[in-house]
């Protein structure tokens, strides 16, 4: 079976192919304590955008992931998906969380996020792993469920494995898998955090492949990576962030190509 | 000798003892072993109830409720059960009495049955707190994370994901709190419930056949925790199904 000739009922397909603004977020601030690891982070991502975050450790990219699906609240900023506003009430302390946790909920379940360790369930197979959601959060039939399950396992190439559980599976199997989990909800836009930075080496490959195979389809993803010569290839957009701010964004080619701070010239030195 | 048999005659006579119909007392042992086996499962089961509400509360309630549970929990396992089971039995069931009373309703007798249970229950569910709370720390963080992340909710969460992983780091202690409340249930003899062991005393002292029955009450405790071992092997092999062997792990 071509791509081409499934689109009609292809559940991989993005849902809207209308350059919509999918998340939008104005102004982050996130502090732990007395730290401030994102100090003002604005991003807009349309429909079929890749945007891909990096920057050194400790530079505030994965927390800015995780405070788009509120694993982490926002000190302050405005954060808005799927053009809803998200409604967060003072904890009298000088942060903040949601004010309502069924809009949370909802939200949650139209992003997949693909985490660097996996995080499989592992008392489900693979393929109770990928039907679980669907099924159980957002109410779809369990025959559907399954025959689409079925579909993205193949996808990424582990139909063999859809009844093992995730302790055998290696570690680009798992993510892999993990991938597939998160595409079964049918996502608005994929969250990527450091997708490959737990793998062996010769197990980034078949998970790099996937992820691009995803970008070149236009689904809208977030991609926290080390992975420079592959942000290049797939990204339509790149943030550097250094400190907890945009130290310089724009495209690909001439982030890479043309870095204008001297901290991004030295970071893509020190990486490349 | 009469008959050439090898068992002397005296030793059959002490065995009929054992006959489950009269005059034979194995009726009242068996009788008495159904009461603990209730009894158990009722305390047990009771036990799961306040242990996973007390595992949640210590580990995501507010300050208010984490204290609770602290100071439950630590008393609950500071006081010998004996001391438990008479207070909770006498205090209880006479503070129900006078609230009785006091809201104008008549006296009740509460059922040695359900006391029992609910003076087990308390009990177990301080224990089975501290189980679960340690199992439940036990999943990979991850695991949770990741439910959080598909927007499931706290309770979705609970049954699908939460309950389902500590299963295996849980089993242990609550086989452990299983057997224990099956031999604790001798401890409502004190309260003249007649489980096994009370029946056991009863038809010992009747017939002097100390130890005959005293026999045969050790054997019917040692079967329930043979078929127990049993049972637990095969819970716990289907709730480890998702985890590699610890033997193959070890090589």
């Amino acid at each position: 079976m071509t791509v081409s000739d499934a689109v009609s009922t292809d559940p991989l397909q993005p849902q809207s192919a209308e350059q919509a603004e999918a998340i939008h977020v104005w102004n982050l601030h996130k502090r732990f304590g007395a730290l401030e690891v994102l100090k003002g982070v604005s991003m807009t991502a349309r429909d079929g955008d890749v945007v891909a975050l990096i920057g050194g450790s400790g530079s505030g990219k994965s927390t800015f992931l995780r405070c788009i699906n509120f694993l982490e609240n926002p000190t302050s900023g405005v954060i808005r998906i799927n053009g809803e506003d998200i409604e967060m009430v003072s904890d009298g302390a000088g942060g903040q969380y949601p004010a309502n946790r069924r809009q949370i909920e909802r939200i949650r379940s139209r992003l997949g996020m693909v985490f660097q360790n996996f995080n499989l369930w592992q008392h489900m197979t693979l393929l109770q792993n990928v039907i679980e959601v669907p099924v159980h959060v957002l109410g779809m039939k369990r025959d559907e469920a399954i025959a689409i399950g079925e579909q993205l396992l193949e996808r990424v190439g582990l139909s063999a494995k859809r009844d093992v559980y995730p302790a055998y599976l290696s570690g680009g199997q798992q993510q892999r898998g993990a991938i597939a989990r998160a595409l079964a909800i049918q996502p608005r836009v994929m969250l990527f955090d450091e997708p490959t930075s737990a793998l062996d080496p010769e197990l980034v490959g078949e998970v790099l492949k996937v992820i691009g195979d995803l970008a070149k389809e236009g689904r809208t993803m977030l991609l926290v990576t080390h992975e420079m010569k592959f942000a290049r290839e797939v990204a339509s957009h790149v943030m550097y962030l250094h400190n907890g701010i945009v130290e310089e964004e724009g495209p690909p080619e001439e982030l890479f190509g043309s870095p204008k701070s001297e901290r991004l010239k030295q970071f893509i030195r020190t990486v490349s | 000798m009469a008959d050439g048999s090898i068992i002397p005659e005296a030793v059959w006579q002490t065995l009929a003892l054992l006959s489950p119909s009269p005059p034979g007392w194995g009726g009242n042992l068996l009788r008495g072993l159904l009461h603990s086996l209730q009894i158990a499962l009722g305390a047990f089961g009771m036990g799961l109830i306040i242990g996973t509400l007390g595992a949640y509360g210590k580990l995501y309630g507010s300050p208010l409720v984490r204290d609770l549970a602290g100071i439950y929990t630590t008393i609950v396992r500071a006081v010998p059960e004996l001391v438990l089971i008479l207070l909770l039995y006498y205090a209880g069931t006479d503070l129900i009495n006078r609230t009785l009373e006091m809201a104008g309703y008549q006296r009740i007798d509460v059922s040695g049955l359900v006391a029992g249970i609910v003076v087990l229950g308390f009990v177990q569910g301080a224990y089975a707190t501290e189980v679960l709370r340690g199992a439940i720390k036990a999943i990979p963080f991850g695991e949770i994370e990741a439910a959080r992340a598909y927007g499931m909710s706290p309770t979705l969460m609970m049954r699908r994901i939460t309950l389902p992983s500590m299963l295996p780091y849980a089993l242990p202690g609550l086989a452990n709190l299983w057997l224990i409340a099956t031999k604790d249930t001798a401890l409502l003899a004190v309260v003249g419930f007649s489980e096994l062991t009370l029946e056991t005393r009863q038809a010992a002292g009747t017939t002097k056949a100390y130890f005959l029955f005293f026999i045969a009450a050790g054997a019917l405790y040692l079967l329930i925790t043979l078929f127990s071992n049993v049972l637990v092997a095969r819970i716990e092999k289907w709730a480890r199904r998702g985890m590699p062997s610890i033997r193959e792990a070890r090589s």
